[in-house]
């Protein structure tokens, strides 16, 4: 029998308020087209009209705010519009958890699956149905349903399938295309030759196997293989730049060595205390969340929280960050490029997809940030991070011979499928139709559910090695954990979510919440029960042993059968050609940093000021934060937001292990509105920002580790791996510098929109996320002004370099100096600072970046509710609106208590420290120019709400 | 009088326990965190302890609604032992997920014949909020709340609305003093701004905020500003769960 639960809620209806605002972004019209929505379940099983109902008054309906309509399913619900559906096969968390709720009441049922109905007359445009559905995952029905049954999928009928390859490269090529491997020519070419060599034709499970290692996704294989540029080689340039860096640190800092692992696992991992060590890891999952934004984001963090939990013998997870890069949320529909959604629609979507994967795991979301620019229109970025405790002693993992390969966690489905090809390719106007099948939803529930018994499972030595499935699934799991023994894989074990899976699609199925594990065959019965005591599922899906092979089975048929030397070593380097054209530039004196300059815009400085406030990367992100659970886990000791009237903190700082007061502060820089004038000074603001912030609320500078995330646009274009490789050199001068070790790092490449007659390329945007200790977070301080009294005090130099400034951003000019950290400076000032900051010296401290000192005064201000008079020249002699708003790095606004400010001077001394003004309890913020009058003058009020009302989430 | 010992209920999507523990045990108990499914093969393993917690989270991923899954396994496996635990004047604690769960389970405020009295709804922003929130505190005759006036504590939840049937029962609770927390600045649309609220005995308490975020003095939001107190203003709720067995 088949039910059909439709509840709508009393009161409020949310989902039609989103609705209606949604379908009026789309049509500019708010013509009301729907009354009303609901929510529902449909049931399989064998229920009584009886039972049915008492599982909705039992569990599914909630009758003091909600009421329901129960009938058998097909049934012609009055007035109902559409309703809409998941996808056969997508991920339905709350379905599953009703037939497990179910039973616990005494009633099984067969399948369950959700829907959501709309009531009203609608409209007969695209409009609304694109409103209420996305279609890479859902599906939209008008009228009554009409269906059978719930279940999914037919069984299999087995079917060895080969690929020959002795036709012409054009026919190679179309193998590629058509089976979506996103394989070379040449790559092509040299499979071809090693099956002519091994004298048999390759199966459909080798070739997919061969796509997966050697994808972009999973192998780097361009900032890994060999790039010209302008006349010079590199063979491996993260090799020759990121690694080296922190290779020549770790000889240099001898015994005093901080980094356990980096650049191995799957997290970076350095030292945090005695018991402890940290990892962090940070991921981008840019192109399943321009499909679809909100199970992209999902799985986005899903993904992350995996790598630390599959980092040495498994660290459990503390906190996460995230990062985002959408178009303007007031950007007209009209201009969108077809097949790409609304940036504000993208942003509610990533954020929801954040929250509920986070919040639901436990993991306190505690820093982030958001940029804005309309190149980011078709390709959204999604960095989402991780950080882990890991025990000392669990840092080394090695699969044994012998050891069984164990899956636990989630089932395997069709999910994800090509995900990691996927993401090495363009997007195109087609996307968002072809590309659905590797877009997924998340069940964090499962996940955290795996997270309990690992973290027990790991503490009772019950395993020898563990990774997580990510791009690539099983595939690249036990790939890449078999890499130097071999392993034999019978794939018909792997449990299923459904029947009708091949077995290659068993083999790279991107289902989440799964995890592979190496364990000794003697703990094998433990670790079962284990994870049957808290309902967690663990197959053995084959051993590890020493052949060099990689065998796959199904049903006792050798389907698979790999040189492991061959699939990890054997493909062919990547040559790519890398170029570098500076933006002409006109005054010849400051290498390559001076660009072409517009004719300069004057703006009011109090004007600009707000502007600057109300610039919504820069404006406030409090309906971000406030969706985040940030104190879960109890660690909490500088948040996201600070002071009384929650100014933008700087860092966020936990406490990770309770009961004692080490600290890790965690922050993040990125700069990318000098991607296309400086990629090196780009890279270096970056850098510089990140450890900046970190430093500004307590971290130690000598003990921060920071990681990159590269998202470039397409690098087979010679001038945009050129931009990158500057980059990438710049991280290795920066990091050696400040002596900033990476420990990890990621890229993403190709973030380009193609469709005829249109190309978008993302700015270049290099994310450096920052984890820095504190010895004791009782030394912290935060950026909101405290006491009326204090002396203010700018920290660092200002140099007139406003290209790509916010000045610049908000009045329309162009060009200028860019800005660049002194790297023999620079240090020095985060060394002094820190020092003043652990000797109580500092009552708030705030980094100067988007806007300057007058948005930095502003922010410490409304975030304190005091206010300040300030005189902007020192003895530079520069024009009033450079000393406001230039964005010179390696900067800080200081607080100091009049009784400290001797003490605080001779500690930065003989650095560039200027006393520039001082805290009053008068709610306005004052700014003297040169000639000693107020050029800003604003009362806390104005510029709180500037800022506050920046974001414009919101429809107008 | 040997040191009372206290349970915290692990579930699928549990995941405040560890906070939890820690609370009690800087409080001075002793504390087992235990999967549902151990108390589910025995129910009376509960009976061993003095003080059963169920913290917060998203059991079984909220789905459904906010706790309910779990409400109905302790009331379909575990109601009697409850009940007995609590009719041998021990304490039972459910915060944010875990006052959902005991409230929608009936143990807080039992049905009548029309069904549920009371419920946990969606907040009426409609979004989920972590922020900051004064509790005004009506100790009445709950060993939780006993001289605690006032409190700064967290609130992170999506579903934390209170909702009554019918306004006349809505009164009868803030008249029988049940209503022992109630928020000065309601941040969720909560009848009669109830941030929590106890069963007739006193001794089965609830509440959405979190008092397990504010144990140390580094937890408050203004330390930076106001100084360093000697604890947070959470502590107390679990310091006085202790003595109550004193």
């Amino acid at each position: 029998m088949l039910w059909e639960v439709t509840i709508r809620p009393r009161g409020h209806d949310s989902e039609l308020a989103r609705i209606t605002e949604e379908y009026a972004l789309l049509s500019h019209s708010n013509e009301r087209v729907l009354t009303g929505s609901g929510r529902g379940y449909l049931l399989e099983g064998q229920l009584t009209e009886d039972e049915a109902g008492r599982l909705c008054r039992d569990l599914l309906v909630d009758e003091l705010v909600e009421t329901y309509r129960l009938a058998p399913l097909g049934t012609t619900d009055a007035e109902a519009f559409a309703t809409v559906l998941l996808k056969p096969g997508v991920m339905d968390p709350a379905a599953l958890s009703v037939v497990d709720a179910a039973r616990d009441l005494g009633l099984t049922l067969d399948a369950v699956r959700t829907f959501r109905r709309y009531y009203g007359p609608g409209t007969p445009n695209g409009l609304l149905r694109k409103a209420l559905a996305n279609d890479a995952i859902e599906q939209f029905v008008q009228g009554p349903l009409h269906l059978d049954h719930l279940a999914v999928g037919k069984p299999y009928e087995f079917k060895l399938l080969y690929v020959p390859l002795d036709g012409t490269d054009d026919d190679l090529m179309t193998i590629s295309r058509r089976g979506q491997l996103s394989l070379s020519l040449e790559e092509m070419r040299t499979i071809r030759d090693h099956f002519r060599r091994v004298g048999r034709t390759p199966t459909d499970i080798e070739l997919e196997t061969i796509a997966q290692t050697w994808s972009e996704h999973c192998s780097h294989k361009t900032l890994k293989g060999i790039i010209d540029f302008n006349g010079t080689r590199h063979h491996n340039l993260l090799k020759e730049t990121i690694f080296a860096a922190t290779q020549q640190l770790r000889r240099e800092m001898g015994a005093d060595d901080w980094c356990v692992s980096v650049f191995e696992d799957n997290a970076g991992i350095v030292k945090f205390d005695d018991q402890f060590h940290a990892c962090f890891k940070v991921e981008t999952h840019n192109r399943p969340s321009a499909i679809e934004p909100y199970g992209g984001a999902n799985t986005g963090l899903g993904g992350v929280i995996r790598d630390p939990l599959g980092t040495g013998l498994g660290a459990k997870p503390v906190c996460n960050t995230d990062v985002f890069c959408f178009a303007p949320l007031d950007m007209p529909v009209e201009s969108l490029p077809a097949g790409v959604l609304h940036p504000r629609k993208i942003m509610k979507g990533v954020v929801s997809g954040v929250r509920d994967y986070g919040n639901r795991m436990g993991i306190p979301t505690v820093n982030g940030a958001v940029f804005f620019d309309e190149r980011y229109v078709a390709n959204p970025l999604v960095f989402c991070g991780t950080v882990g405790l890991i025990p000392v002693n669990c840092v080394v993992k090695a699969a044994r011979p012998g050891d069984l390969i164990v899956a636990v966690g989630g089932r395997t489905g069709r999910d994800g499928i090509h995900g990691a090809t996927f993401s090495s390719a363009e997007l195109t106007d087609k996307s968002e139709k072809v590309s659905g099948g590797a877009v997924q939803i998340g069940n964090a529930i499962a996940e955290k559910k795996l997270l309990d018994v690992i973290l027990q499972a790991r503490d009772q030595g019950l395993y020898h090695a563990i990774t997580d499935c990510g791009a690539g699934g099983f595939s690249s799991a036990v790939g890449e954990m078999g890499a130097d023994l071999g392993a034999a894989v019978d794939l018909d074990r792997a449990p299923l979510k459904y029947e009708g899976l091949s077995y290659t699609e068993i083999w790279i199925s991107e289902s989440q919440e799964r995890m592979i594990l190496a364990v000794p065959p003697e703990k094998w019965d433990t670790l079962r029960e284990l994870c049957a005591s808290e309902d967690v599922e663990a197959v053995a899906i084959g051993t590890f042993e020493q052949t060099g092979r990689l065998k796959l089975r199904y049903r006792d048929h050798l389907v698979g059968d790999l040189d492991l030397h061959f699939l990890h070593d054997g493909r062919p380097a990547v040559v790519r050609q890398a170029e570098w054209t500076p933006p002409a530039f006109d005054s010849g004196e400051y290498r390559g940093v001076d660009t072409p300059r517009s004719p300069i815009v004057k703006i009011d400085a109090n004007e600009a000021l707000k502007r600057i406030l109300a610039h919504p990367t820069v404006a406030s992100k409090e309906w971000i934060v406030r969706q985040y659970d940030h104190e879960v886990q109890g660690g909490s000791a500088i948040k996201p937001l600070v002071g009384p009237h929650e100014g933008p903190g700087d860092a966020a700082v936990i406490a990770p292990v309770l009961g004692s007061w080490r600290g890790l502060a965690v922050g993040c820089g990125m700069w990318p509105r000098l991607g296309d004038l400086d990629p090196w000074a780009m890279a270096a603001c970056a850098i510089d920002e990140a450890v900046r912030n970190v430093v500004a609320v307590g971290a130690n500078p000598a003990r921060v580790a920071i990681l990159d995330n590269f998202c470039w646009g397409n690098t087979d274009r010679p001038e945009v791996l050129g931009s990158l490789v500057l980059a990438a050199r710049a991280c290795q001068e920066v990091a050696l510098a400040y002596r900033t070790p990476f420990i990890s790092g990621k890229d993403s490449l190709k973030n380009e929109y193609n469709a005829p007659g249109r190309r978008i390329v993302i700015p270049p945007t290099l994310l450096i996320s920052a984890m820095g200790h504190v010895a004791d977070v009782r030394q912290c301080v935060s950026m909101d002004w405290k006491e009326a009294g204090n002396a203010l005090y700018l920290v660092g130099t200002t140099k007139n370099d406003m290209a790509g400034s916010f000045l610049h951003l908000i009045s329309g000019t162009s060009g200028g100096t860019v800005p660049r950290p002194d790297l023999a400076v620079a240090p020095r000032i985060f060394a002094s600072l820190h020092g003043a900051i652990t000797a109580g010296l500092v009552r708030s401290c705030h980094d100067l970046s988007e806007g300057g000192l007058a948005v930095a005064a502003a922010e410490m201000a409304f975030a304190g509710g005091l206010g300040a008079d300030l005189t902007a020249t020192g003895a530079t002699g520069l024009p009033d609106d450079v000393e406001l708003f230039s964005e010179s790095p390696s900067r800080f606004l200081v607080e100091v208590k009049p009784s400290h400010a001797p003490a605080f001077e001779s500690a930065m001394a003989p650095l560039p420290v200027t006393k520039i003004g001082t805290v009053v309890a008068q709610s306005r913020l004052r700014i003297a120019g040169a000639n000693g009058e107020w050029i800003v003058w604003a009362s806390l009020e104005e510029l709180r709400s500037a800022w506050r009302g920046g974001m414009r989430i919101e429809a107008k | 009088m040997t040191t009372p010992r206290v349970l915290i209920l692990r579930a699928p999507g549990a995941n405040c326990d560890a906070e939890a523990q820690f609370a009690f045990e800087q409080a001075g108990a002793i504390v087992q965190r235990l999967h549902i499914n151990r108390l589910r093969e025995n129910p009376d393993l509960i009976q061993r302890f003095q003080i059963l917690t169920v913290p917060g989270g998203f059991t079984y991923g909220d789905d459904v609604a906010a706790g309910k899954v779990l409400a109905n396994q302790l009331s379909c496996f575990l109601g009697d032992a409850l009940r007995r635990f609590r009719d041998a004047e021990k304490l039972i604690l459910g915060v944010c997920n875990g006052f959902q769960a005991l409230l929608k389970a009936g143990l807080i405020v039992p049905p009548d014949e029309d069904g549920p009295v009371a419920t946990l709804a969606h907040n009426a922003s409609g979004m989920f909020q972590d922020r900051w929130v004064r509790l005004q505190v009506f100790p009445d005759n709950c060993p939780f709340l006993r001289g605690i006036e006032s409190m700064l504590v967290p609130i992170a939840h999506g579903e934390g609305r209170f909702v009554c049937r019918t306004q006349w029962q809505l009164e009868g609770l803030l008249q029988t003093g049940r209503a022992v927390l109630r928020y000065v600045q309601n941040p969720n649309g909560s009848q009669g701004d109830i941030a929590g609220l106890c069963d007739v005995t006193g001794r089965v308490l609830g509440l959405m905020p979190h008092p397990e975020r504010h144990v140390l003095p580094t937890h408050h939001p203004y330390w930076t500003r106001e100084g360093l107190a000697n604890e947070g203003d959470g502590l107390a709720l679990f310091r006085n769960a202790i003595r109550y067995f004193h």
